[in-house]
């Protein structure tokens, strides 16, 4: 299966790779996925004044769609507001990257990430965490 | 110092002239063909066109001919006699005739087979279906190094066992069962013995008389030879063997295989097992060291992990684990290299190798499987730059490795609760 190009431009050159001090109360961390299914995402964000995102990182273990949707999540991830960052929907990711119907499972994970990651600053922030009902294609 | 890095752009350029990419090294998937086999064919498809089964004129005694030839060629190499040699589109076909076929002729006298679970899908699958004839199918485990333990073998032996089928070397972990000692128990109590020997025929050496074995499929494009083509080996004596055809028509082969003759693609397979027995030997010794080579070098890398038996091994395959990198992901960053991965990614199935799961592997090491398959064409500086091609992957993507982070952190990734998904 051939890979679309801007999977192999992110693979390439992916952006954002790296770590953020997971102990600081201005960031949020959100570990998704399982070594045994292939594919773990490990996505933070660091949340400035106002709930705006002002950093994204991320480290991923996995196929190079898996790689490729979260480095593409880090970079929309930067600059947006916490609220608008917990719409990003998986099919999103899906139409940007081209990604054929096996690969879905990967935008998924990276939603879930971001999810993950924006719940984590919540909590440590003495906010709930939001419950999305959200049903995947 | 000019000079210096003038001379290593040189050699560089020297070696990108003489390497074409990207390199081929999944020879167990299939071989490029022979130019010397295409030679031997070639005429085989325009001047000497005519079908072997025309016994009244001089188009059909050439072609009869050259597959009489073909048969002693394939037969040599295994030490058959060419009357033993069934001819057919490859060998999966070849499976499915021996499982099925046996299980055909020989249904009054039982109706049990036994193989192992790390078989090709040809053997597994036509053991299915065997098992809703009303078969029954043993299917053994495999040690943690992939040989199957004989012990189990004698136990899992009954009256009715009609047939113990196991492969001579594996395709993904070039594991080389002791088909010696598994034809002497099949024979011990009464049952025949199958081997697909396709990954091992034409590797090193296959014997029919000293292995004990009754039925072994074999094929073409495994071995510089074209695709389409394999052969069943049927013994004739000591015992006399039969399976019951599955296609049924002209009474080719025979009766055990009708449809037209293959002409080329027999003279082709004729041919590739005829240089096979010529240069399998020295061929062997050069292909063992760069794999060792390879493998040694490669597992220099920590947490990298061989998988299958190392001693009882094919010579030209190494199946090694990255821990930490997944599999296709790991293909994609070596995009010059054509190797293959146990990762479910690379399968429709989202399932990873049931065969590196058979010998116990945990999902993560299966997922983080490579097959490096080297072949005739496979030269040194091809080796040497799959391995540095290799490294530099491997270290890249456990940069982007959250698991190799925590790995170096010290932490336990078992005791963490990963959402399955």
């Amino acid at each position: 299966m051939a890979y679309s190009e801007k999977v192999i431009d992110h693979y390439t050159n992916p952006r954002n790779v790296g770590t953020l001090d997971k102990s600081s109360h201005k960031v949020g961390t959100g570990l998704v996925g399982a070594p045994e299914c292939g594919d773990v995402m490990r996505l933070q964000i660091e949340v400035g004044e106002d709930n705006v995102i002002t950093d994204a990182k991320f480290k991923t273990f996995g196929c190079g769609s898996a790689i490729a949707s979260s480095s593409l999540a880090t970079e929309w991830l930067k600059g947006k507001s916490i609220d608008d960052a917990m719409k990003i929907d998986n099919m999103d990711i899906v139409e940007e990257l081209a990604l054929p119907p096996v690969k879905i499972h990967c935008s998924v994970l990276a939603e879930d990430a971001i999810k993950a990651a924006i719940n984590d600053y919540r909590v440590k922030n003495g906010l709930e965490a939001i419950v999305s009902e959200k049903v995947h294609h | 110092m000019i000079l210096n890095k003038n001379f290593t752009y040189l050699c560089t350029v020297n070696i990108l002239k003489r390497m074409n990419l990207p390199i081929y090294l999944d020879n167990n998937a299939t071989t490029p063909m022979d130019p010397r086999v295409l030679d031997a064919m070639l005429p085989y498809f325009t001047s000497k066109f005519g079908n072997a089964a025309s016994r009244n004129h001089a188009f059909g005694w050439v072609a009869e001919e050259a597959v009489d030839y073909a048969r002693e060629q394939v037969a040599k190499l295994i030490g058959a006699s060419e009357k033993e040699i069934i001819f057919t589109s490859g060998a999966t076909e070849s499976d499915n005739l021996a499982i099925k076929g046996v299980f055909e002729m020989y249904k009054e006298k039982g109706n049990h087979i036994i193989t192992s679970v790390t078989e090709h899908k040809a053997i597994l699958d036509a053991c299915k279906h065997v098992e809703k004839l009303g078969g029954r199918v043993t299917y053994l485990p495999v040690k943690e190094d992939g040989l199957i333990d004989l012990q189990q073998l004698e136990e899992a032996m009954t009256p009715e066992t009609i047939l113990v089928s196991i492969m001579y070397g594996n395709n993904e972990i070039g594991v080389i069962q002791p088909v010696k000692e598994i034809a002497a128990i099949a024979h011990k109590h009464g049952a025949l013995f199958m081997t697909d020997a396709v990954q091992a025929v034409g590797k090193i050496p296959v014997n029919v008389i000293e292995d004990g074995i009754d039925l072994l499929a074999l094929s073409g494009h495994k071995i510089y030879g074209p695709k389409g083509v394999g052969a069943l080996y049927v013994r004739r004596k000591g015992p006399r063997v039969k399976v019951t055809a599955q296609m049924d028509g002209g009474g080719h082969e025979r009766g055990m295989r009708s449809g037209t003759l293959n002409v080329p693609g027999i003279v082709g397979l004729g041919k590739a097992c005829e240089l096979c027995m010529q240069e399998m030997e020295s061929e062997a010794k050069r292909l063992s060291a760069l794999r060792d080579k390879l493998q040694a070098e490669l597992t220099v890398l920590e947490e990298s992990y061989v998988n299958g038996n190392v001693e009882h091994r094919l010579p030209h395959v190494a199946n090694i684990s990255f821990k930490y990198v997944e599999g296709e992901g790991l293909m994609m960053a070596m995009k010059d290299l054509a190797v293959s991965s146990g990762s479910a990614c690379t399968s429709a199935s989202l399932e990873p190798s049931y065969v590196l799961k058979s010998l116990g592997l945990s999902d993560d090491l299966a997922h983080s499987s490579i097959r490096f398959g080297l072949g005739r064409f496979t030269t040194e500086e091809e080796v040497n730059y799959a391995i540095e091609v290799t490294k530099k992957s491997v270290n890249h993507l456990r940069e982007l490795s959250p698991l190799w982070e925590m790995f170096k952190e010290g932490v336990d990734l078992s005791k963490i609760e990963w959402a399955e998904h």
